[in-house]
């Protein structure tokens, strides 16, 4: 497959919006791109949507794909939780989704 | 294996003494795997973790997950790499202390250390390997700032005595099946239930959601969704919670309990107050032998932080590995470092 690389918009905790350049060939998520990129996402669980410390907000209208029952399991019982909340582990990064926009969501502790 | 301290021959003593070479916390594929490192030194190993089982988040989280990274395994399911780490280790006859938390931790003036678990189990050793993964799971804590106040002053996170609720207003929240079933239970015996829930549709077994519809139909109790608690007020205990509605209006209820049921999540623990370097929720080693800042403790795989780390199983077998020559040292301080090759050497149990 050809490498094509996207470009995403992560906002982080303290409203800095962070532009990063990031490859769809490499079956990388939103947890950690963002983790690479040092943005204070911890992401304790490795991605296994046990964890919620990756939640983020989903700002642009990219259309993903629809949360996973672990995924919503977890949204349920985490807090700061919007309609737009997801879980970046469970975000993986492909080429639809170049121009995306999330916005971290705070810490619960 | 034997778990020495709830054999029925102790029951009627006072908890004995477990004395061993190394005390590992955590029975997680690293913890295991410290103990065959240790045991070609001679050295012998008690594992303690908060867990019923061993093999950490392997057993408890993921055991029919394939690991494609342990050399040699092309691919190899978790529960059977916990598997065969426990066939491996056999002969060096680990003990173990399971479904015990790890409280506190002592040095005596021969520098020996000595453990003790929240049920009261005592280890003692000359060095202390942390192996804790990600830490010890505990209830998620709501962002409310005066929350602690009121902490067993009618706030609950783990509902132990159901009966603590007789005739009592309780408000519980949460989404998954453990606030739905408590639910259920506590409207029989409560004065009052309320349940709080953000969205408007719950999750969890049907059967569950059902029951909470038909019970909040008949007016037994009450369900307020698209809401969640946002603050709590009491003179001394819990008295009232503040609910905000997603669509921005607030309110104050009548609430002597609140038990927010949102799940756990792993902690550091009682291990964060031991005087340990720490870098948020990991431990500082120093690479030379994953040594921490005090002498006889180590801390080897997912929790520990130096430059370059990697959390991988695979690195946490390196760094025990390296570990336990260091502990041998602390052991044995007068004889000569030992290293052997099990091909040349086989493996020779106790």
């Amino acid at each position: 497959m050809e490498q094509i690389d996207i470009t995403i918009t992560v906002i982080d905790r303290e409203g800095v919006a962070h532009e990063l350049t990031v490859p769809t060939d490499m079956g990388m998520n939103l947890m950690e791109v963002c983790n690479g990129n040092e943005l204070g996402v911890e992401g304790t669980c490795g991605g296994m949507a046990l964890c919620a410390s990756c939640q983020c907000y989903v700002e642009s209208n990219h259309k993903l794909h629809e949360p996973s029952d672990d995924e919503l399991n977890m949204l349920d019982q985490t807090f700061f939780v919007q309609d737009n909340s997801r879980l970046g582990c469970q975000i993986k990064m492909t080429n639809d989704l170049d121009g995306l926009v999330v916005r971290i969501a705070p810490k619960g502790e | 294996m034997s778990i020495i301290i709830n054999h029925p021959f102790y029951a009627h003593l006072q908890p004995i003494m477990i004395e061993t070479d190394i005390l590992i916390i955590g029975a997680g594929p690293v913890g295991l795997f410290t103990v065959f490192e240790a045991g070609l030194l001679k050295l012998k190993c008690h594992i303690i973790d908060v867990l019923p089982e061993p093999g950490g988040q392997l057993t408890e989280v993921y055991p029919k997950k394939p690991i494609y990274d342990i050399p040699g395994f092309p691919s190899v399911l978790a529960g059977d790499l916990v598997h065969n780490l426990m066939k491996q280790i056999e002969p060096f006859k680990p003990g173990f202390t399971l479904g015990e938390k790890v409280e506190q931790l002592e040095q005596l003036s021969d520098c020996k250390f000595i453990i003790t678990t929240s049920k009261g189990t005592q280890v003692k050793a000359p060095c202390v390997f942390i192996a804790a993964g990600l830490g010890c799971f505990e209830p998620k804590r709501p962002p409310i700032s005066n929350i602690r106040d009121f902490e067993d002053k009618g706030i609950d996170y783990v509902i132990r005595e159901p009966e603590k609720y007789r005739n009592k207003t309780v408000v519980i929240s949460g989404g998954g099946d453990s606030a739905l079933d408590w639910t259920i239970f506590l409207a029989d015996v409560a004065k009052k239930v309320t349940m709080v829930h953000r969205r408007d549709s719950f999750r969890g077994h049907l059967d569950s959601v059902e029951k909470v519809m038909d019970l909040a139909k008949r007016g037994v109790i009450d369900v307020i969704t698209e809401a969640e608690i946002v603050g709590v007020a009491g003179s001394d205990a819990l008295e009232t919670v503040t609910i905000k509605k997603n669509s921005g209006e607030s309110f104050d209820i009548v609430a002597e309990n609140w038990m927010p049921l949102y799940g756990l999540s792993p902690m550091l623990g009682p291990i964060a107050e031991w005087g340990l370097n720490l870098d948020k929720k990991s431990i500082l080693v120093d690479t030379r032998d994953y040594s921490t800042n005090i002498k006889g403790i180590y801390a080897i795989g997912d929790i520990n932080e130096y430059e370059g780390k990697l959390k991988l199983i695979l690195c946490g077998f390196h760094e025990t590995t390296i570990a336990v020559q260091s502990a041998f040292a602390i052991c044995y301080p007068d004889k000569k470092r030992q290293f052997k090759y099990t091909t040349v050497a086989g493996v020779e149990g106790f």
